[in-house]
């Protein structure tokens, strides 16, 4: 213990003898650990918020969209024409297993009223099962039942942009607005969820019961019908199996021939996302991968400079050798004189790494996230880059032959 | 009791390239506990080939060592260093001091390669000082200090350990002659009062005086070995200032 604190301070007091190579080599290791720090910081923001847009979407969530017909040699887009009704969404649920709930979704923009306030907004008539799949709580109120879906209830749910630019300060709940001039009761307000993947405010939305959307707000050719159906498995695993189901399940029910296209679409909302989120994962590696390098360099740089000690001091390792300094004490002197470098130059880059990154992030608006792990971890990867390039030159130093190096000039 | 080295046909021979060169050709020595040596001989007699293996700094290519009946032939580096650490005190012609360094780390080094306690090493290194007279000087550094004084650092560092023997090459080959005869001085002191056994080496046959035994090399072995019957007296250094 005694000799590991002298060994210390001889390399304290070496490195401060030579003040500005000590610092211009540190800063090798500053540039290293602070870009290692910012790199990640940025990559787990951006993984993050991803993370966060795929649970405000709800997990485990299959989109069945209607669609894609054939009418009169004239194609028509997903969810234009409505092709899929209620009775699909019931036998979705009853017949594959591993759904847990179905929602089926009739929407469309709509102006809506307030006292003299007007907002144009999306009105989503679904079913009470569209909150649990979407895991989208209420801030304030109730939400609907079974009861307002069979009674087509004027009744209506809120998104907060919406609720904010009709009412302002005003509760709304108990309220009346007026989406194409029907009158619909407020009796609850979302919670907000904030931006989808693609930009769109997830909050500017009213959601009414999907009977009173089909019978007073998009009357419909056909009753029953829907643009959308909202699935939710069971679990991640079978995903895969429910679409192919929903896929087989549904062509069967509409009577596609086998050379036919569908007539709906599945889209796999998570897969897509997830896809997303390995592409930031990769982004974020690949960034740190790149500043790691940085710090190998800054290592080589420390290589370089101890080397030259070493020479430098060739006397003096004679001097401690010839007094009875063993092999390992020159060894650890020198190494933890490269260790104390890359250390000291691995805090004070932390330091600049986290300012930096900050700086960055609020000139940038990127999302940063810092994590006492990824901290650790730059500390500890200077720390061997310390050891690991002070090693050789250490080793060196450890085996001079005494005589040589008492007589060196 | 056996003789403090004992030293038997010792050969070293160094390969240059092609050239072997014989630095020692078979020297045989008795030297006992108390004695004050001085080997002389011109530059490449030997001499100070014959130091470094007395220093275990270096192995002979034949023939035997024995300090303390101590063989240092199969001995790691480690265990040489440890040896020299705890019997052999060394006092250089260019001092070898760590420079930067105060005169107290400087005595203290053995110490700390011996991994004495801090307390024990405080009192030894101070002791060593006040052995050689730089009572008050503990906190100098190399560069602040005389020739003379920096000698007498390396002095006080060869000391600390308490050695078996003590080793001096050209000790005062780089200082003035009234300096030389204060070295002389504290040698003849150390010897006398501490009974520590002293091998030195000079070419310069006024400091090899002050020796109670003169041996003299030529092309690698012993040509005279003779007892200094009436050592010259340091005037000055043979007492505690």
């Amino acid at each position: 213990m005694t000799r590991l604190l002298a060994s210390l301070r001889i390399a304290l007091r070496a490195l401060t003898v030579n003040k500005m190579r000590s610092a211009l080599t540190m800063l090798g290791i500053i540039i290293g650990v602070s870009a290692v720090i910012a790199m990640i910081a940025v990559g787990s923001g951006a993984k993050q918020r991803i993370a966060e847009q795929i649970a405000s979407m709800g997990s485990n969530l299959l989109i069945v969209l209607s669609g894609s017909s054939t009418s009169g040699g004239l194609r028509f887009g997903s969810g234009t024409v409505p092709t899929l009704n209620v009775d699909d969404a019931k036998a979705i649920l009853t017949e594959i297993p591993s759904v847990k709930y179905v929602a089926p979704t009739l929407g469309g923009v709509a102006q809506v009223v307030f006292g003299n306030q007007n907002w144009s907004t999306v009105i989503n008539g679904t079913t009470p099962e569209a909150l649990e799949i979407r895991d989208w709580p209420l801030s304030s109120g109730r939400p609907f039942i079974q009861q307002d879906i069979d009674g087509a209830t004027k009744v209506c749910l809120l998104g907060k942009t919406v609720a904010d630019n009709l009412f302002g300060g005003i509760d709304p709940v108990g309220q009346v607005i007026r989406i194409k001039n029907v009158p619909f009761t407020v009796i609850g307000v979302l919670a907000p969820k904030g931006q989808s993947t693609q930009g769109q405010d997830q909050d500017d939305t009213i959601i009414v019961p999907l009977t009173t959307a089909q019978k007073r707000l998009f009357g419909m050719q056909f009753p029953g019908m829907v643009r959308v159906i909202m699935v939710q498995a069971r679990e991640p695993e079978v995903m895969k199996d429910v679409e192919n189901q929903i896929n087989d399940l549904l062509r069967q029910r509409h009577h596609i021939q086998p050379k036919q296209d569908n007539d709906f679409s599945v889209r796999n909302l998570t897969e897509i996302m997830s896809t997303a989120e390995q592409s930031a994962s990769v982004m974020s590696l690949l960034l740190g991968a790149i500043a790691s390098i940085s710090l190998i360099v800054g290592g080589i740089g420390i290589m370089n400079i101890m080397l030259v000690s070493v020479t430098e001091r060739t006397r003096e390792i004679g001097i401690r050798i010839a007094v009875g300094a063993k092999g390992r004490d020159i060894l650890l002197q020198f190494l933890i004189e490269s260790l104390v470098l890359s250390l000291i130059g691995g805090t004070m880059g932390i330091g600049i790494g986290v300012a930096g990154t900050l700086i960055l992030s609020s000139f940038t608006q990127w999302p940063t996230l810092f994590s006492v792990k990824a901290i650790l971890l730059a500390f500890l990867f200077s720390g061997s880059v310390g050891v690991f390039f002070g090693f050789y030159p250490a080793r060196k130093a450890s085996m001079l032959d005494p005589i040589e190096a008492l007589h060196y000039e | 009791m056996d003789s403090l080295i004992q030293v038997h046909d010792l050969v070293k021979i160094y390969s240059l390239g092609e050239v072997e060169v014989q630095a020692l050709r078979g020297v045989s020595l008795l030297v006992e506990r108390g004695e004050f040596v001085a080997i002389m001989g011109a530059s490449g007699s030997g001499k100070s080939t014959f130091m470094n293996i007395l220093g275990f700094l270096d192995r002979p290519t034949s023939g035997q060592y024995l300090l303390e009946g101590i063989n240092g032939e199969n001995l790691s580096r480690d265990d040489l260093a440890e040896i020299r650490n705890r019997k052999i005190g060394f006092v250089f012609q260019g001092f070898n001091l760590l420079s930067r360094t105060s005169a107290l780390e400087n005595v203290e080094l053995p110490l700390t390669y011996a991994g004495a306690p801090t307390s024990k090493r405080k009192e030894m290194t101070q002791k060593a000082l006040s052995e050689v007279g730089l009572k008050g000087r503990e906190h100098h550094h190399p560069s602040q200090l005389s020739g003379g004084e920096q000698q007498r650092v390396a002095i006080a560092r060869a000391l600390v350990n308490r050695p078996a023997i003590l080793l001096a090459d050209e000790p005062t080959g780089n200082l003035d002659t009234k300096t030389s005869e204060e070295i002389m001085g504290i040698f003849q002191r150390l010897n006398r009062e501490m009974g520590i056994t002293i091998i030195m080496i000079t070419h310069e046959p006024d400091i090899a005086s002050f020796a109670k035994r003169n041996i003299h090399f030529r092309d690698g072995s012993i040509v005279d070995d003779y007892k200094n019957l009436a050592p010259t007296i340091a005037a000055v250094g043979g007492e505690v200032k």
